[in-house]
């Protein structure tokens, strides 16, 4: 556990985004501490991904500000952002060749100055991180062979070597089978609850939104959001009504499953 | 990361850029032989031999050796900037404008470094004409870029056909010998070394960031790489590289094209290992290219630029077999 707990890892105070004339969200005010998981969720076109874009400043915010541990967003160079920041992206570009490994690699950039190359330590998160993913066997494959999924998996596991401060993740199950659908979320999940680190995930989900996300942001299209604790947010009224479709709720075992009607 | 498979990659092309030069030496209507060549190198007797090798080979072999290593740089470059495999250092119409410019000097019945200079400035013209079109608000699409290229690339092309067919014969003859690159009037001078240096040193500076950059816009972004300003630098030393190239000698086809991608296929992904490599294979596979040419049909010269697909495609295709047999196998 860090000592510094005070500083929350992000916050955004009344942040409002706009695409063209459509106000996707008014005066929101997230905060994300240390050691703490926020589920985005919402139809399609909702802004998931704008707002994951705003928060790692690829594009500017219409009005309110963005914190990134206690500093304005603008204050980091696009370098510093990198070493605190972290985006798994809804798809990824893979048409040039690398092998995994290089590809899992690439997460050390903004740690290492222009001329160094990457050492011993830097090579041991890479494997670590591959083997996190499973995918030891494929090091030495060239990405443009892979499977979808595979390649998500690198694409986690270059995230990962990255370490990041602030997960943001952009629909982390895509392409993924169940299992890795877990097993990728737990792995962040417990870097995050041990170094006290922030993770923010947009998804369509709600089961895996349920599962590991400790506050829901659901937006709902109008301008309009919900946010609170999971538990709250997450219930089949609100969920019916954010996505215009009759979701229902069953427990089990002291858990409890979404599902459309 | 470099690994050992990468060091003897490296060190097998340091031994057959050697090697070229001694082939490239040694090569012509007049066949020197490598005893010969290196007897005159070490302890240079007067005579027909030493005038040949001093005055004529060595010169063009160093002129051949510049051509394909800022051909492949260039290239190399090229395909990070688009993101397309099938980008070479003639894509954005540079060779084009360099054509129009020297062809027209042809015409006129200028020659040497008339045609260079013109060539020249008719390049870096296609260069800022392409820039300009291809900008907009600051942003820098690969798509834009391409687009624009290939168009601008396209409307050289009719002012060239346009030339071809207004020329006499005679002139015809050079123009031709021109557009499909060659070497025989070529000579590199210190401006084009210290061009393919810098652009060698400038890019292995950077070539970490295009390891990040090869991986997409905003992905790169996300990992801290200032997109926008890299690629105006990728832009202008890639385009620099090819104006240079193709002053010296024509647009030789080919080498930007697929010497770096045969050293992708034999494991030299990562830029800090690819740059260098290109610079050793293009070069020596322009040296040696030119040997055949010069030496294939004897007392007659073939343009180089036939020359290097010749030898080029099959060897290509070969490692291309090669790599899908192993990616099935793995």
């Amino acid at each position: 556990m860090i000592s510094t707990v005070t500083t929350p890892i992000l916050q955004t105070l009344s942040l409002s985004l706009t695409i063209g004339t459509r106000a996707l969200f008014r005066d929101l005010n997230l905060t994300i501490e240390a050691g703490q998981c926020i589920g985005v969720l919402g139809q399609n076109g909702t802004g998931k991904t704008t707002l994951l874009h705003t928060l790692i400043n690829f594009r500017p915010t219409d009005s309110g500000e963005i914190l990134l541990l206690g500093h304005h967003l603008n204050a980091w160079s696009r370098r510093e952002l990198a070493t605190r920041l972290g985006i798994l992206f809804q798809s990824g570009t893979d048409d040039m060749p690398a092998t995994v490994m290089e590809t899992a690699l690439l997460g050390r950039h903004p740690h290492l100055a222009k001329w160094r190359w990457e050492d011993a330590e830097d090579i041991a998160q890479a494997r670590n991180a591959l083997t996190e993913m499973n995918l030891e066997a494929l090091a030495e494959r060239d990405i443009t062979t892979l499977s979808g999924g595979e390649r998500q998996r690198v694409a986690i596991a270059s995230l990962l070597t990255q370490r990041p401060q602030l997960y943001l993740l952009d629909e982390p199950g895509n392409h993924l089978d169940i299992a890795f659908q877990i097993r990728s979320l737990e792995v962040m999940r417990q870097r995050v609850v041990n170094e006290g680190l922030g993770l923010c995930m947009a998804t369509h989900d709600i089961n895996l939104a349920a599962r590991f996300c400790d506050q829901i942001l659901l937006l709902t299209g109008d301008g309009e959001f919900l946010l609170g604790a999971t538990h709250e947010i997450l219930t089949p009224e609100n969920l019916s009504r954010a996505y215009g479709c009759e979701i229902r709720q069953v427990a089990y075992e002291g858990g409890s499953v979404f599902f459309p009607a | 990361m470099i690994t050992r498979h990468h060091y003897i990659l490296l060190a097998l092309l340091l031994v057959l850029t050697v090697f070229s030069f001694l082939v490239s030496f040694s090569s012509g209507s007049i066949d020197l032989g490598f005893g010969t060549v290196l007897q005159q190198l070490l302890n240079p007797e007067a005579g027909l031999q030493q005038q040949v090798l001093f005055e004529l080979r060595i010169p063009r072999s160093i002129a051949a050796f510049i051509t394909g290593g800022l051909l492949a740089l260039s290239g190399v470059i090229m395909q990070v900037l688009l993101r397309n495999p099938l980008a070479d250092p003639y894509i954005l119409g540079i060779s084009g404008g360099a054509a129009v410019a020297a062809l027209a000097t042809i015409l006129l019945g200028l020659s040497g470094a008339w045609i260079s200079n013109a060539a020249f400035g008719g390049a870096m013209l296609s260069i800022f004409i392409v820039f300009g079109l291809a900008r907009s608000r600051n942003q820098w699409s690969a798509t834009r870029l391409l687009l624009t290229g290939v168009v601008v690339s396209a409307g050289w092309g009719a002012m060239i056909n346009i030339l071809l067919t207004t020329s006499s014969n005679n002139s015809v003859y050079s123009m031709l010998f021109w557009l499909m690159g060659d070497l025989s009037q070529s000579r590199a001078g210190p401006f084009s070394a210290l061009v393919l240096s810098a652009g060698f040193a400038l890019m292995m500076l950077q070539a970490r960031a295009l390891n990040v950059l090869a991986r997409g816009d905003l992905q790169a972004a996300a990992l801290g790489v200032d997109v926008a300003r890299l690629k105006l630098l990728l832009y202008f030393t890639a385009s620099v590289l090819t104006a240079c190239a193709v002053t010296i000698a024509g647009s030789i086809g080919f080498v930007g094209l697929v010497i770096p991608h045969m050293l992708r296929l034999l494991g030299a992904r990562d830029h800090r290992v690819l740059i260098p490599a290109s610079v050793l294979l293009g070069g020596s596979f322009l040296m040696i290219a030119d040997s055949f040419a010069r030496s294939v049909v004897a007392p007659l010269q073939l343009p180089v630029g036939v020359v290097t697909a010749i030898i080029g495609v099959p060897t290509f295709l070969l490692i291309l077999r090669g790599s899908q047999r192993r990616d099935t196998e793995q």
